[in-house]
């Protein structure tokens, strides 16, 4: 089970209202390789690893992935909650207010909503611990792309600390599939 | 939301102590033998306890496992994303 603990996992700050960023977001918030699709996969993943190393590490970063869609939710309300409906409408996120007013609901940055199409899970802990070292890096590209389109430090700081957490994950799954290897690997020879 | 000065600092010095718990986490989960990572665990686990302990006794509840006088405490604002963590901005 899951306990919510009244705090964030970083300080998630912004300097300033900008809009574009807070529209953006939303592709770590609800797209294909956001945090969201991070947690369910790899909390989806879990279940038949062979080896008690991987079935800790996909539940441990899967529970550290929901804790990083609270904060990218975090930048977006700090960001878009104070803005009026015309300057919402005026920085392209008319829509997004009519539909959802300034709650943060889980689409793309492009407004597409979430889908569990954007996540597998299949068994083979080879295939899906793959697929879990592409979603690492796939997010920490988008994590670049994003601080490279604003300037508010805030939302910069913030992101830097996401995009570090990506680099590690990608090495724990890099380990776990080395480790799920040699277990396999082990069990042949004993058969 | 500002907190005020002395609870800010507090559950910043929380979270980054929870942090660390996190990351140890992760690398124990890959590497169960390494002594030394389980010493500094170990030693985190108490330092955590001790100053969210501190935190709730002096402030706020962190999760409803909460003793509460009445009316109950854990509704009370402001809930982490209303924060003013003062990094700069809001």
């Amino acid at each position: 089970m899951w306990i919510y603990e009244k705090k964030l996992q970083y300080p998630a700050w912004v300097e300033g209202c900008d809009l574009q960023i807070a529209k953006l977001l939303f592709a770590q918030y609800g797209g294909p390789d956001s945090e969201l699709s991070a947690g369910l996969r790899y909390l989806a993943q879990r279940y038949n690893m062979p080896i008690p190393e991987a079935k800790a590490v996909l539940t441990d970063i899967g529970t550290e992935e929901l804790a990083h869609w609270e904060i990218i939710g975090t930048l977006i309300y700090k960001i878009i909650n104070r803005a009026t409906p015309e300057e919402l409408k005026a920085a392209g996120m008319g829509p997004n207010y009519v539909e959802h007013g300034r709650d943060v609901y889980p689409a793309d940055a492009a407004g597409v909503p979430w889908t569990a199409a954007y996540i597998q899970a299949i068994e083979d802990p080879i295939a899906n611990l793959h697929e879990d070292l592409a979603a690492e890096e796939k997010a920490r590209t988008t994590y670049e792309h994003l601080i490279n389109s604003t300037r508010d430090r805030g939302v910069i700081d913030t992101l830097s600390f996401l995009r570090e957490r990506e680099v590690v994950h990608f090495q724990r799954f890099g380990e776990t599939l080395r480790l799920v290897q040699e277990y396999m690997e082990h069990t042949k020879c004993m058969r | 939301m500002d907190i005020g000065r002395e609870r800010l600092e507090l559950l910043k010095e929380i979270m980054a102590i929870d942090f660390s718990l996190v990351e140890l986490n992760l690398y124990l989960d890959t590497h169960p033998l390494d002594q030394r990572a389980q010493r500094l665990q170990n030693e985190y686990v108490t330092i955590c306890k001790d100053l969210k302990e501190k935190y709730e006794e002096d402030y706020a509840p962190l999760t409803h496992v909460y003793a509460s006088e009445c009316p109950w405490g854990w509704i009370e604002e402001p809930w982490p994303w209303e924060i003013n963590y003062e990094m700069g901005g809001i």
